[in-house]
């Protein structure tokens, strides 16, 4: 299968301490790549280099044989579209306009939206169901509908790669399912490659087509969900004893936390 | 059963996205009764002169318009005088307001206003450096003081972009400081030659810093609409980067966005822009804040639409708190400063309790 992303031997840092550290990845097209790991362990990091917004110190970020670094914005967004942990709109923009804004890239010049983009935007709305509060503005939507209207933006711009950084954050489980549900529809009706950082590991677990588990920087372990999600690799890297199972339909991994009565010992340590 | 509130929330909502047709609609009824206005404030001043007069005037048959007691032709007073103070004050008032709509957008700062980047500290010292010495000829239409003052501006631009850029970037949090840090230095310079100066020039000096619209012939106005134009349409072209950058950089980058030299299209324009504007007009307050988000509210964030919308708006301000400030205590004038303020910042309080009305429901 072609790659589109091939990251080889990447460092980075903000300042002194490397937050990814000879980091090397491939992402081929058409898989669903879900990143986890801990706070801090670099997940953001690691989208925002493969989108082109940060430059590593060293290494290469490959996007489609290219060096993100030698593409300019338009060019990196044509491929890919990237959905921020957090958003703020500074002005009343409606959901609407908001998710037409992901047209920039495909608009010509000081352009009106064509009916191609409006087309697009429409469909992003009712994807993200979001038809109901379209005409009204970021700063009336609850948090949920904020981020699916920031998740419809990113759909509108039609890349064939998504990041998406903790796209359920907010998100009741409904909407969830939803998102997660459409992610997966992209991928295989569009053959659209998506790789998501998240924290709840089940929906990684259950969605996800390979997993892959950073640990201070580096990648820890690699593979399918049952591979990457033990008993043994959770507790070396989130520091914490979970007990895992099977999905009762689909088998994948299934973690569940331990009720614990008083503060632990790796806790305390 | 909250279909109907719903509705009724939203019933009054403007279009959820600005379409060509909206655009034209609203531009072309903002342009008819901006003329209509601009045509009414000419009536007024230390004399007044009727309405029909006025229209019979511009269209060239003053001639059918009869002296009147102070003996000076209305044609004379209304074409070499009150006409071209009203093209400045729209001039001006139309780039306060237009730089104001890019930099809110650009400092990402609903109170940045065109002078935050302190280029027009700059062009106060250069105005001061003029009065001072006593500098006394005229270039092209512009006197002295207006050629040091815009000068003066140019080189704070220099200075501003040199402390504010770093690896070709310009972190707007820098820019903000910058603006603020060279604001200080040069007011306190001002104040220094201020000090040194004798009272007839203090006084010029302070007249000069509250600004006035009373500056400029034809020659200097052609100059000044040219340059205007080109300002504005500039910042203009790129409405939809600004709307873009309302997102945030980092995402507006996301969506293609060639952050970087949008925002240093957008900073030398306005910069150039407010330089030039305060070089001929001084300080003249609330207009570059208050328009733009008067307008914002009225028509929505878009800035293919805010943009042209407020610099009209903003023009036909100025020329209304121009006509009031020469016509209220006439044949004495006010600074047009404090008519901008003290009609600015209560329609601004209006407009926020009126709104705020409307979202509880």
């Amino acid at each position: 299968m072609d790659l589109c992303y091939q990251l080889a031997d990447v460092w980075f840092r903000y300042a002194e301490r490397w937050i990814l550290q000879d980091f090397s990845l491939e992402v081929s097209q058409g898989e669903i790549v879900g990143v986890v790991g801990p706070n801090g362990s670099g997940k953001t990091s690691l989208l925002k280099l493969m989108a082109g917004l940060l430059h590593p110190q060293a290494g290469v970020v490959n996007l489609n044989g290219e060096d993100v670094g030698s593409l300019d914005p338009p060019q990196v967004a044509r491929c890919v579209a990237i959905v921020p942990q957090e958003s703020q709109v500074l002005f009343p923009f409606t959901v609407r306009e908001l998710v037409l804004m992901g047209r920039f890239v495909h608009q010509r010049g000081w352009g009106w939206e064509s009916a191609e983009d409006l087309r697009a935007a429409r469909l992003a709305i009712q994807l993200m169901d979001l038809e109901q509060v379209a005409n009204r503005t970021f700063q009336e939507l609850s948090g949920g509908e904020r981020q699916r209207a920031i998740i419809a933006r990113a759909l509108a711009q039609q890349s064939r790669i998504l990041l998406l950084d903790e796209p359920t954050a907010f998100l009741d489980i409904k909407h969830q399912l939803e998102i997660y549900a459409t992610l997966r529809g992209l991928n295989r009706d569009q053959g659209v490659t998506v790789i998501l950082v998240s924290h709840d590991l089940n929906l990684a677990s259950q969605y996800c087509h390979r997993l892959v588990l950073l640990h201070e920087g580096r990648v820890f372990h690699m593979g399918t969900p049952a591979e990457v999600l033990t008993v043994e690799h959770l507790r070396t890297v989130y520091g914490c004893e979970v007990i895992i199972d099977r999905h009762p339909i689909v088998g994948t991994p299934r973690i569940t936390l331990p009720v614990i009565e008083q503060c632990p010992q790796w806790i305390a340590r | 059963m909250d279909v109907p509130l719903q509705a009724g929330l939203h019933a009054d909502a403007r279009d959820s996205i600005l379409t060509v047709r909206r655009w034209w609609k609203t531009i072309v009824v903002l342009v008819i009764v901006s003329l209509i206005v601009l045509a009414l404030c000419l009536q007024y001043g230390t004399e007044r002169i009727a309405l029909a007069d006025v229209v019979r005037i511009l269209l060239g048959r003053g001639a059918d318009v009869t002296s009147n007691a102070s003996g000076v032709s209305p044609s004379i007073i209304l074409l070499e005088v009150r006409l071209p103070r009203l093209i400045l004050a729209f001039l001006v008032g139309a780039s306060l307001a237009a730089i104001g709509v890019a930099l809110q957008a650009l400092l990402r700062n609903p109170l940045a206003d065109p002078y935050i980047l302190g280029i027009s500290g700059g062009a106060a010292l250069g105005a001061a450096l003029a009065v001072q010495f006593g500098v006394s000829w005229a270039m092209g239409g512009f006197s002295a003081v207006q050629v040091f003052a815009f000068l003066a501006a140019g080189l704070t631009i220099l200075v501003i972009y040199r402390i504010a850029v770093s690896d070709g970037r310009i972190p707007v949090q820098t820019l903000l400081l910058a603006g603020v840090i060279i604001n200080a230095i040069l007011s306190a310079l001002i104040l220094f030659i201020t000090s040194l100066s004798d009272s007839t020039s203090a006084f010029r000096l302070f007249f000069w810093l509250m600004g006035s619209l009373a500056t400029l012939g034809y020659a200097g106005l052609g100059a000044l609409t040219v340059y205007v134009l080109l300002g504005i349409g500039l910042l203009f072209g790129q409405a939809r980067q600004l709307n873009l950058l309302s997102l945030g950089e980092e995402p507006a980058q996301g969506a293609g966005l060639q952050v970087e030299s949008v925002k240093r299209v957008i900073f030398f324009t306005s910069a150039l822009l407010t330089g030039a504007v305060v070089a001929v007009s001084g300080l003249i307050g609330f207009v570059g804040m208050i328009v733009p988000h008067g307008v914002r509210m009225v028509f929505g964030p878009d800035h293919r639409l805010l943009l042209p919308a407020a610099a009209i708006v903003g023009g036909t301000f100025l020329a209304i708190a121009d006509t009031v400030a020469r016509s209220l205590l006439a044949p004495s004038e006010l600074p047009v400063g404090v008519i901008t303020a003290l009609c600015g910042g209560p329609f601004f309080i209006y407009l926020l309790v009126s709104r705020r009305k409307d979202s509880i429901g």
